[in-house]
C-alpha cells in the first residue's frame, strides 16, 4: 500500500473514531426529552458522557487536522464546499460543548430548561448533517476545474444525502440509548432499554435502504461485505438489547457505526471528492494527497502516537466504568 | 454594495475577530491549568486544606473558561478549509503537519486528562489524580507550541521548496519548521504573556475578596503567588520580547519599520524610539513626538550604531523582488499595537512589583483602596497580548505567508460573499451570547470564592477531603 493510501486509511479510522465515539454522546444528547423524566434523571443522562465528550470531540479535530495534513486539496475543497454545512455543525457543537458545562451553574429550571434544549440542538443538527456530508461526497458534488464546490447549500439537501443524514440521524440515537442502558441502573436503564429496542428496529430499516442504495449506485465487492456485515451487527445489537446484555450490545451498535464508515469510504475509494459533472475534475487519492515526505513524517507521528492514545483513552473509559446512578447524583455538590 | 459583501474582506473579519475571541480563553487555560496543578501539589505535599481549597477555586475558574476554548478552538481549525482553502491548498504539505501533530500529540491528552482530573476526585489515588492535572498543563503548552510553530512558518517560511506544477510550499525539512527562529522566540514570549494574563486575573479576584475582608486565609497565599508570577513572567516576556524583536528585524524588517513608523532608513542616534508621538493619522506628518535616541537601533540589531530600514526603501526593494504592489501593512494599526502591547504590559509588571513591596512581610496596605485598583491587573496584560497578536498578524499583511503568499490570494474562491456574511453575523452573535453568560458566571464565581473543605484527617499527608464527587 502506498502512503496516500494508507492515509486514506489512517483518516478513515479517524472519522471512524469521532462517529463511534461522539456518535453516542449525540444519541445521549438527543435522548433527553425521551428518558429525562425529572432533573435528577436529565443530570444521570448528561453524566454519563460527563468525563467523555469533550475527549470524544477531540476526535474530529484530529481527523480534520489529519484531513488537512495528508490531502489538502480535499481538506480544502471540502471544507469551503460545504461551507453553511459545517457552520451549522461548528455552532451546533458550540452550543452543545457550552451548555454540558454551564447548565448546572444556574439552579433555576428555566435556566436548566434552556442548556437542555440546546444539548438536544447540538447533538440533532450535527448527527444529521455529519450524514448528509458523507452521502454526498460519496455520491459526488460539482466541482470546477480548480476543485471548487459550485453548488449551494440546498443541492446537498437532495433525497440520498438526506437519506445518509437520518441514517446517521437514527444510528447515532439508538447508539446513545443504547450506551445510556449500559451506564445506568433501575427504571431509567429499563426505559432506555425499551427506547432503544424501538428505535433500533427503526434505524434498522433506515440503514438498510441507505447502505443498499450506496452499494447500488457507488458500492465494489469489499464496501458491500462491509455493509452486509454493518446489517447483521445492527440487527445482532438489538437482539442483545432484548437479553440485557448490555455491554455486548453497545459493541455491537459501535461495530456497526465502524463498519457503516468504512463502507463508505470503501465506496469511495480510490476517489476522495468524486465530481459529479466531470470526472476529470474529481479529487482523487492520487491528486489531492501530500508528498511522501510529509506522509513519512505524518505516518512516524501517528505510529508513536495513535497506541498512546488509545491506551489512555481506554483507561479513562475503564477509570469511569461504573453505572451512573442517582443516589450518587443527589449526594454531589455540583462543582 | 458589492464592496460590503466582498468575501475577502468579511474573511478577514471573521478570522479576526474569531481568533482574538478563540485568544482571550487561551491564555487563562495555560495559566491556570499549572496554577492549579502547582496549588494541587501543595496540597498534596502539605495537607494543609487551604491548599485544597485554592486549588478547587482555581480549578473551577479554570473550567469555566476552558469550555470556551474547546468550543472556539473547532472553529479556528476549520476556518483553514471553509474561508482560506487556496491558502490551505498551498501550505497543506506544510502547515497541516504541525497542526496534525497538535491534535494527536497534545489536544487528545488534554482532553483526555482534563475529564479525568474533574472526575477523578474520588476515583484516583490522589498522586495519579495529581498527575492527571500536571499533564493537562503540559498538553496546553505543547499545544500552544505546535500552534506557534504552523504561525512561525506564515512569518517566516521555512523548510519548503516551491512545487509550480502543483502551486503549492511543500515540505522539504520538518525539523527546520518546528525549530523555525521565529517559532523559538514567540513561543516563549507567548507563554509568558499567558502566565501574565492568568496571574492578572487571580491577583484581581483575590483583592477583591481581601478588600472585602473575606477569605483572608486562602486569598493571601493567592495574591502573593499570583504577584510574583505576574512579575516573574513579566520579565520573561520582555526578554523574550527583545529576542523576537530582533528575528522579526531579521525576517520581517518591513514590521519593525513599520510599529516604528519610520519612514527613511536611520543609523544609530536617528533610530530613535519614539514612545509617543502626535501626528497625522498616517505618520506622514509628525507634531510632537518623546524620542527615546538609539533605543530603536538597539532593540533592532542589539548595537547602538545599528542600521534600521525605513519603510519607502523597503517599498522599493519589495516591488523590485515581488513585483509591483503596495507592501505597507496600515501603519497606525502597527504603530500603537506595538506601544500599547508594551506599556499596558509594563504598567501591570510595575502594579504587581508595587504590590508585592506594599505587602512585604505579611503587611497590609493602609489604603484599602489599592484593592480596588488592582482589579486593573486583569484587563491590562489581556489587553496587552491582544493588540500584540495584532500587530503581529497586521503587520504581515499584505502576505498571509510572508514572500510566497498574499492575503488576496487566499481566500476561498467558491465561497460567497453572501455565505461569510452569514458566518460572520452567526459568529459574532453567538459568540457575543456567551460571552456575556461566561463573563457572568466567572464573575460570580470569583465573588463566591473558594468553598469551605472538610478533611478527614487534619493536616494529615494522607487525608483525603470528605466531599469530592463532581459531577455536571
Ligand atoms: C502580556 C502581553 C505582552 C507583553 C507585556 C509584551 N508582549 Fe510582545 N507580544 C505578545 C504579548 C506581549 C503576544 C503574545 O501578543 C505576541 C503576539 C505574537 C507573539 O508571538 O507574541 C507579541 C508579539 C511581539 C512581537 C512581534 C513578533 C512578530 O511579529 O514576529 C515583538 C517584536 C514583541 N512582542 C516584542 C515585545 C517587547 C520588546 C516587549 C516588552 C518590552 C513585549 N513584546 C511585551
Ligand atoms: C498561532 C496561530 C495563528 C495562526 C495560524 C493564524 C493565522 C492567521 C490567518 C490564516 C489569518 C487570515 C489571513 C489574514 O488576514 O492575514 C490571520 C489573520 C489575523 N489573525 Fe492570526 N493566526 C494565529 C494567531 C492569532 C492570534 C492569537 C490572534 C489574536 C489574538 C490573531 C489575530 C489575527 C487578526 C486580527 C487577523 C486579521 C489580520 C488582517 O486581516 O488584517 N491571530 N491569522
Ligand atoms: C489560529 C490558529 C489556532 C487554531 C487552529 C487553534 C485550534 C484549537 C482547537 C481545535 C482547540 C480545541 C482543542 C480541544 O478540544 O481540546 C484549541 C484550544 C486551545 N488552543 Fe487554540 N487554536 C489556534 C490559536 C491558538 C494559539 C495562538 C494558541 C496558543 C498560544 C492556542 C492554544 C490553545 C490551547 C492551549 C487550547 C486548549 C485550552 C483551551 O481549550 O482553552 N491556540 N485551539
Amino acid at each position: 500500500m502506498d502512503l496516500p493510501t494508507l492515509w486514506f486509511f489512517i483518516v478513515g479510522f479517524f472519522f471512524v473514531g469521532y462517529f463511534v465515539l461522539d456518535g453516542f454522546d449525540f444519541g445521549v444528547g438527543m435522548s433527553l426529552p425521551f428518558l429525562g423524566k425529572d432533573d435528577t434523571d436529565r443530570r444521570v443522562l448528561i453524566n454519563t458522557i460527563g468525563p467523555v465528550w469533550d475527549l470524544n470531540e477531540t476526535w474530529v479535530i484530529v481527523a480534520g487536522a489529519a484531513l488537512f495534513a495528508a490531502f489538502p486539496e480535499w481538506y480544502a475543497t471540502l471544507f469551503s464546499g460545504f461551507y453553511l454545512a459545517l457552520l451549522l455543525i461548528l455552532l451546533a457543537l458550540i452550543v452543545r460543548g457550552v451548555s454540558f458545562e454551564y447548565r448546572h451553574q444556574g439552579s433555576s429550571s428555566r435556566w436548566k430548561a434552556w442548556f437542555d434544549g440546546m444539548i438536544v440542538v447540538g447533538s440533532a443538527v450535527p448527527a444529521l448533517l455529519w450524514g448528509v456530508a458523507f452521502a454526498n461526497i460519496v455520491q459526488g458534488v460539482p466541482l470546477d476545474a480548480g476543485h471548487n464546490y459550485t453548488g449551494t447549500l440546498f443541492d446537498l439537501l437532495n433525497p440520498y444525502g438526506l437519506l445518509g443524514g437520518l441514517t446517521t440521524l437514527l444510528l447515532f440515537f439508538t447508539h446513545g440509548v443504547v450506551f445510556v442502558a449500559l451506564k445506568t441502573e433501575g427504571e431509567l436503564r429499563e426505559r432506555a432499554r425499551r427506547l432503544a429496542i424501538r428505535a433500533g428496529v427503526l434505524t434498522i430499516v433506515v440503514a438498510a435502504v441507505f447502505l443498499v442504495w450506496t452499494n447500488l449506485a457507488f458500492g465494489g465487492v469489499a464496501s458491500w461485505i462491509l455493509a452486509a456485515l454493518a446489517a447483521v451487527v445492527l440487527i445482532a445489537s438489538v437482539l442483545s438489547t432484548v437479553r440485557g446484555a448490555d455491554r455486548l450490545a453497545f459493541g455491537l451498535t459501535a461495530a456497526t457505526i465502524g463498519l457503516a464508515v468504512l463502507s463508505l469510504f470503501m465506496a469511495l475509494f480510490p476517489n476522495v471528492m468524486p465530481a459529479s459533472n466531470d470526472p476529470a475534475n474529481s479529487l482523487t487519492i492520487a491528486n489531492a494527497s501530500s508528498t511522501p515526505y510529509t506522509l513519512t513524517v505524518m505516518s512516524w507521528v501517528a505510529l508513536c502516537a495513535i497506541p498512546l492514545v488509545l491506551v489512555y483513552q481506554g483507561w479513562t473509559y475503564w477509570v469511569f466504568r461504573k453505572r451512573v446512578t442517582r443516589a450518587h447524583i443527589d449526594a454531589a455538590p455540583v462543582h | 454594495m458589492n464592496d460590503f459583501l466582498d468575501p475577502l474582506l468579511l474573511s478577514r473579519w471573521q478570522f479576526g475577530l474569531t481568533t482574538i475571541y478563540h485568544f482571550l480563553f487561551v491564555p487563562l487555560t495555560i495559566g491556570m491549568a499549572t496554577t492549579t496543578a502547582i496549588f494541587q501539589t501543595a496540597w498534596v505535599r502539605t495537607g494543609k486544606a487551604k491548599y485544597l481549597q485554592i486549588t478547587r477555586f482555581v480549578g473551577k475558574l479554570f473550567l469555566i473558561n476552558f469550555a470556551m476554548g474547546v468550543v472556539t478552538g473547532i472553529v479556528q481549525e476549520f476556518q483553514f478549509g471553509m474561508n482560506w482553502s487556496d491558502y490551505s491548498r498551498f501550505v497543506g504539505d506544510v502547515f497541516g503537519a504541525p497542526l496534525a501533530m497538535e491534535g494527536l500529540l497534545a489536544f487528545f491528552l488534554e482532553a483526555t486528562f482534563i475529564g479525568l482530573w474533574i472526575f477523578g476526585w474520588d476515583k484516583l489515588p490522589k498522586k495519579l489524580h495529581l498527575a492527571t492535572i500536571w499533564l493537562t498543563a503540559v498538553a496546553t503548552v505543547l499545544s500552544a507550541f505546535f500552534i506557534i510553530a504552523a504561525n512561525a512558518f506564515m512569518q517566516n517560511p521555512v523548510g519548503y521548496e516551491i512545487n509550480a506544477a502543483k502551486g503549492r510550499a511543500e515540505l522539504t525539512d520538518i525539523w527546520a519548521v518546528v525549530t523555525n527562529k521565529v517559532a523559538l522566540a514567540a513561543f516563549p514570549h507567548t507563554i509568558a504573556a499567558c502566565f501574565m494574563v492568568s496571574a492578572g486575573l487571580l491577583i484581581a479576584v483575590a483583592c477583591y475578596h481581601l478588600y472585602r475582608n473575606q477569605h483572608l486565609e486562602t486569598m493571601r497565599p493567592l495574591l502573593k503567588f499570583s504577584m510574583w508570577t505576574m512579575v516573574g513572567a513579566g520579565i520573561l516576556t520582555i526578554l523574550t520580547g527583545d529576542q523576537l524583536g530582533l528575528a522579526m528585524v531579521q525576517t520581517q524588517p518591513m514590521k519593525m519599520a513599520a510599529a516604528e513608523a519610520l519612514y527613511h532608513t536611520s543609523t544609530g542616534a536617528d533610530a530613535s524610539f519614539s514612545i509617543f508621538t502626535l501626528g497625522t493619522p498616517d505618520g506622514v506628518n509628525e507634531l510632537f513626538s518623546i524620542r527615546i535616541p538609539y533605543l530603536l537601533s538597539f532593540l533592532s540589531t542589539h548595537t547602538f550604531t545599528g542600521t534600521v530600514e525605513g519603510i519607502n526603501e523597503l517599498q522599493a526593494q519589495y516591488v523590485q523582488l515581488y513585483g509591483p504592489g503596495d507592501y505597507t501593512p496600515t501603519i497606525w494599526i502597527t504603530y500603537w499595537a506595538f506601544r500599547w502591547m508594551i506599556g499596558l504590559g509594563l504598567v501591570s509588571i510595575l502594579m504587581s512589583a508595587a504590590g508585592l513591596w506594599i505587602t512585604r512581610k505579611g503587611r497590609e496596605p493602609k489604603r484599602r483602596w489599592l484593592y480596588r485598583v488592582a482589579i486593573w491587573t486583569f484587563p491590562l496584560p489581556l489587553a496587552a497580548m491582544i493588540v500584540g497578536w495584532i500587530f503581529t498578524e497586521m503587520g504581515r499583511q499584505p502576505w498571509i505567508v510572508f514572500s510566497l503568499l498574499k492575503t488576496q490570494d487566499a481566500v476561498s474562491p467558491g465561497v460567497t460573499g453572501t455565505e461569510v456574511l452569514i458566518s460572520l453575523i452567526a459568529f459574532t452573535a453567538v459568540y457575543g451570547a456567551l460571552a456575556v453568560v461566561e463573563f457572568g458566571l466567572i464573575k460570580r464565581t470569583a465573588q463566591k470564592g473558594p468553598e469551605p473543605i472538610e478533611l478527614d484527617a487534619p493536616d494529615d499527608t494522607a487525608s483525603r477531603p470528605v466531599v469530592t464527587t463532581t459531577v455536571y
